[in-house]
């Protein structure tokens, strides 16, 4: 976690910690499960998860296959922790289509294969604007699309979760799935980012 | 809820700001926060996903917009565990002062003073669920969505108030949040992915871009009966 002992804490920081000890103090949760949830979400359950699934997507056909048919099933084999995959659907970029997720309502995004999502995913611009502009809002966050490129948008207004399986990139012919899972970015996947 | 959670083309936040390498929690209150959505479950404030989520649309708008995600998660938790009388409000208060809070900070939560009971079965494993109603749309179907908004939860967004759309996906029946989130049960419904050209949902749209949404059955009618 950054360093934030030169900033005085938040009003919510303050009121957080206020209402974590009364908790405590009731019984109803403990210090220990905080720090169980922190090493969990920074080591366990990230982007390197849906990072294996593309990887693994790029050179078996058949997984490829069944990934965009039942995003769900393809993962089990992975036995990923993390939830909200209940029902994952995997949306495929092409050269003349593209992917991009978000949550206008709230902030859904598929933890077990891509984490807990960055704050700009969560904050008011990117979830305002990339329904209404993606192409805009693209071009601003380094995603330059010819205007000849459909964009697809994915709000995830119910329970299902989306994710992208972006194009592997070019000259990497010889590389294993470990090295190619290295290419692939959260931000990719998220549909924000080419490789 | 016409709320301020509900942001889909909302006009004038400017840029996405990001940040290079951001951890998973950024200060330890916030993993507090995260651990208390767990917490709050066990102690029976709530059970399911859709009261939870509606909590946070309950909010204070002003502290939606301004104290960011687990701001936002700690206000509806504060909410649910208020009104099941789990925590006292004004001991959390009084703690956060002593603890250097102002006294006319901010609070986002805004438990209500006589909250109807939860009256919610124990919680059941994940939102899909078998129905007896066979699906009234297939895919391919034109579909008009709901005009107007509602009181409570739904998963309608605003921007996609009647407008046309096309079935491109059926997922079954799911827990019907715009009732369960209100202790009226779970009243399965069928949930489909309907696809809304850009050019449908702005009058400024791109026609090279779709917006596809995940809409429960009641939101929708087929398009044949508005057009």
């Amino acid at each position: 976690m950054t360093d934030h002992d030169h900033m005085p804490p938040t009003p919510q920081a303050i009121r957080a910690e206020a209402l974590e000890s009364l908790l405590i103090e009731k019984g109803l949760m403990s210090a220990e499960a905080v720090d169980a949830v922190i090493v969990r979400y920074s080591e366990r359950v990230g982007p390197m998860n849906g990072a294996r699934v593309v990887a693994r997507a790029w050179i078996d056909a058949d997984f490829r296959k069944l990934l965009l048919e039942d995003g769900t099933a393809a993962i089990e084999e992975f036995g990923f922790e993390g939830g909200q995959t209940e029902k994952l659907v995997v949306v495929e970029n092409t050269p003349e289509t593209h992917n991009v997720v978000v949550c206008t309502l709230c902030s859904c995004y598929p933890w077990a294969v891509l984490g807990l999502p960055p704050t700009w995913y969560k904050d008011p611009a990117y979830r305002s604007r990339v329904v209404r502009e993606p192409r805009r809002l693209l071009a601003e966050m380094g995603l330059a699309l010819d205007d000849e490129v459909q964009i697809n948008v994915w709000d995830s207004s119910a329970e299902v979760r989306y994710m992208v399986l972006p194009m592997r990139p070019e000259n990497t012919d010889g590389m294993d799935e470990a090295q190619l899972a290295g290419l692939v970015t959260r931000d990719a996947m998220i549909g924000v980012a080419r490789l | 809820m016409d709320g301020i959670h509900d942001l889909g083309g909302k006009q004038g936040f400017g840029e996405v700001h990001v940040e290079p390498d951001e951890p998973a929690f950024h200060e330890r209150w916030e993993a507090g926060v995260f651990t208390m959505s767990g917490a709050g479950r066990l102690a029976g404030a709530w059970t399911n996903t859709d009261r939870f989520r509606h909590s946070i649309e309950r909010i204070d708008p002003v502290a939606y917009l301004t104290h960011g995600y687990y701001g936002r998660w700690l206000g509806g938790i504060e909410t649910l565990l208020v009104e099941a009388g789990i925590v006292d409000r004004a001991e959390i208060t009084a703690r956060a002062i002593a603890a250097g809070a102002g006294a006319d900070d901010l609070i986002a939560s805004r438990p209500a003073a006589s909250p109807a009971p939860i009256g919610e079965p124990p919680p059941v494993e994940g939102a899909r669920r078998e129905t007896n109603a066979s699906p009234g749309f297939s895919i391919g179907d034109l579909v008009r969505t709901r005009a107007t908004g509602t009181m409570g939860h739904t998963r309608l967004p605003a921007y996609a108030r009647g407008r046309n759309g096309t079935v491109i996906a059926c997922h079954g029946a799911w827990v019907y949040p715009d009732s369960n989130a209100h202790g009226r049960g779970e009243q399965p419904q069928h949930l489909y992915t309907v696809r809304f050209a850009g050019s449908e949902l702005w009058s400024d749209g791109d026609s090279r871009v779709n917006v596809s949404l995940d809409l429960f059955e009641p939101y929708m009618l087929p398009a044949r009966d508005h057009d």
